[in-house]
């Protein structure tokens, strides 16, 4: 077994366990720091095949900033758990044979039989001095400039609809100075004659 | 690389519509409340002016963006009707939305940008277009139906229909991926083309296939995938349940029509069987569950549901006939749906919404045009001659004759026999009821209007319904 071999099933397995115990975790802010290990861990296979630029942005967008955001909303957010959390043990037993169903189905179809090394060749190594980065900004801003724009506008609408149904209309909070300075005592205290009660009166 | 400025010519409307979206924004922005109108009436020219620029470019077709951009007969008339639709969605949204409180620029926004989405995914020759563009048309909808936020059943209609459009979307990005795995591209026509020239593991490609017609039936509403749909529809406000349930069936349709037949066309016999048990489930429960309905938008939504597997009859056939006829049904099917929603955003008014069944009883006494209308709407739906929907119905069920699938024929035509019972039965509620309420109508002269011209363009064209025929013909031969 090379080294890339051991790297790449040692990341695989980490990878797994962290994705599992995101779903099985119950409390919510590990999961999300298990959600962070599996970014990391899938960071770490991408580096193996040689998408670096990728590699680096899963980390410093998702971790660095997606992840560190969700974590702030977790963590301000006081969520009940327990109504989420109450069916998960009568779904188990079906969930488990679903998943185990689909599993096998999968090694079925994606396994070597049908991706093999005979079928798809290996990726040849880049010669060094290559540059990812150079690559895809090659590719992005010109073969695939129409999708690059589409995911701009759809990211325009993302903070269009984030506004539109977060944003509500409050009064003012803003000072104004001059308003205070005119107002007048007649405006704000009321005199008012009352009659003297005794206090039996007051309490019948 | 091919980048030359001439060849994105071809994609001038949807740059138009871009531009003009971007436009509305920062009226919007800077106008807030008080310039709604102003932002209406853009909308409403930027939908024409965009109408008028494919107009102008029939006939031209071509690939650009480096294969990621389709422009051909298909497209075109596609395009076209979105657009018309769409005007006068916005057309009967405005007077429900100024009723409501809910009269905001950002309705008009979503709506354009959710157009704008809709022409990318007719016009994608791409994989990652489709599906950009898919995103782009969902997004806007899920923000239009929570837009109504002190309302709970909207709110939960939004995020049921935003769970469920996630997983679809993940359904169809992996099914796409599994493609991409079999046939090493993503682009719709060299996938065709390595698919033709054979050689490849089937194996995988029918995997990957079985998520994308997962993908395509959770957005047009197919069953086992359609448990969204009713709950969207009925929870949402009227004037946003108008609009996805018109102009994104043809904007899904086109996206079925591009990955099914454009890209996988020639393995044409490993999704007909998907397709036969999606369509002949998507008509049985349909047709049956909307007659247990009491409210008038959810069965409507379960109406949909029948439509959408009479429209999958007409591309599982795998005929260019069945492909015309199924384009022919989807364009009819919203035309209808337009007509019956606006009916209802018709007879609402302010704090009160016209959505059960009942609110339909002697409706000829209060209004006897409209109970026309309506019967004309409900006729047609029900596929009775000489309305269009039943030319829509006999071309789908003709077209798989051809193909020797009689017993789906059968079943296609003994549920539109038992379809036909919940729509009569609006109108025998209308013509042979009491009515409940004597309130008149109050509707803007130029909704009475629309309203009208709707209806009887379904009469129109059910007795001349040739030329529309001929266009969708056009487009596959």
């Amino acid at each position: 077994m090379s080294v890339e071999q051991i790297i790449f099933y040692g990341f695989a397995a980490i990878l797994l366990f962290a994705a599992t115990m995101v779903v099985v975790v119950r409390n919510p802010v590990r999961a999300a720091l298990f959600l962070i290990l599996a970014f990391f861990t899938s960071a770490g296979i991408w580096l193996l095949l040689e998408a670096e630029f990728l590699a680096l942005t899963l980390v410093l967008v998702y971790v660095g900033a997606v992840m560190v955001l969700f974590l702030f909303v977790v963590m301000m957010l006081d969520i009940d758990l327990t109504p989420l959390q109450e069916g998960f043990t009568k779904y188990l037993s079906l969930g488990i044979v679903v998943v185990a169903l689909i599993t096998v189905e999968m090694i079925a179809v994606l396994g070597s039989a049908h991706f093999g090394l005979d079928i798809v060749a290996a990726p040849v190594p880049h010669p060094d001095g290559y540059s990812n980065t150079k690559e895809i900004g090659l590719l992005l801003y010109t073969v695939y400039v129409y999708p690059f724009e589409i995911a701009s506008v759809i990211l325009t609408v993302a903070i269009v609809a984030a506004i539109t149904l977060t944003l509500r209309k409050k009064k003012s909070k803003s000072q104004n100075v001059g308003e205070q300075v005119k107002v007048r005592r007649e405006d704000r205290v009321r005199l008012i004659k009352m009659e003297a009660v005794k206090k039996e009166e007051v309490e019948s | 690389m091919n980048f030359e400025v001439t060849n994105m010519i071809f994609a001038l409307p949807e740059m138009f519509m871009l531009g003009m979206a971007c436009a509305i924004l920062l009226v919007v922005a800077y106008l807030g409340e008080k310039g709604t109108n102003i932002v209406y009436r853009l909308s409403q020219l930027t939908l024409a002016i965009t109408a008028l620029l494919i107009y102008r470019s029939l006939g031209e077709s071509g690939i650009t963006f480096d294969g990621t951009y389709i422009k051909d007969g298909f497209s075109d008339v596609l395009k076209m009707a979105v657009m018309l639709i769409n005007i006068v969605v916005l057309l009967y949204s405005t007077s429900y939305l100024k009723s409501r409180n809910l009269f905001k620029g950002e309705y008009y926004v979503l709506a354009i940008f959710s157009t704008l989405g809709m022409m990318i995914m007719i016009s994608a020759a791409h994989f990652l277009t489709l599906y950009l563009g898919l995103e782009l048309m969902s997004l806007c909808m899920y923000a239009m139906v929570a837009m109504h936020r002190d309302s709970k059943l909207a709110t939960e209609a939004a995020m049921k229909y935003f769970i469920l459009g996630a997983i679809a979307s993940g359904m169809l990005l992996y099914g796409m991926s599994i493609i991409y795995g079999a046939t090493g591209s993503l682009d719709l026509a060299t996938i065709a083309a390595t698919i033709q020239a054979g050689g490849l593991d089937n194996t995988v490609l029918s995997f990957g296939l079985v998520f994308l017609v997962i993908g395509i039936g959770f957005k047009l509403g197919a069953v086992p995938f359609h448990m969204w749909l009713p709950d969207v529809y009925h929870g949402a406000p009227t004037a946003v349940t108008l609009f996805i349930a018109t102009a994104p069936k043809i904007a899904a349709f086109a996206m079925a029509i591009r990955i099914l037949v454009d890209g996988l066309g020639d393995v044409h016999q490993y999704w007909q069987g998907m397709l036969i048990m999606l369509s002949v489930l998507s008509m049985i429960i349909g047709n049956v569950v909307a007659i247990a309905q009491t409210n008038l938008k959810r069965m409507l939504a379960y109406s949909t549901i029948s439509h959408v597997g009479f429209i999958l009859l007409g591309v599982l056939s795998g005929s260019q006939e069945g492909y015309a006829a199924a384009m022919f049904y989807a364009l009819v099917y919203t035309l209808m749906s337009l007509g019956s929603f606006g009916m209802i955003i018709l007879l609402s008014r302010q704090g009160f919404e016209a959505d059960t069944i009942d609110d339909y009883k002697g409706l000829s006494q209060r209004n006897p045009w409209y109970a026309l209308m309506m019967l004309i709407l409900m006729f047609s739906m029900a596929g009775i001659p000489p309305l269009v929907g039943f030319y829509a119905k006999l071309t789908v069920i003709k077209s798989i004759i051809d193909i020797n699938l009689i017993s789906v024929a059968i079943i296609a035509v003994l549920m539109s026999v038992i379809g036909a019972f919940y729509y009569l039965r609006i109108i025998k509620v209308m013509y042979f009821d009491k009515p409940k309420q004597s309130e008149p109508l109050e509707a803007p002269a130029e909704m009475r209007v629309m309203i009208s011209v709707n209806a009887l363009s379904v009469l129109a064209l059910g007795l001349f319904p040739g030329a529309l025929l001929a266009v969708c013909a056009s487009v596959f031969y």
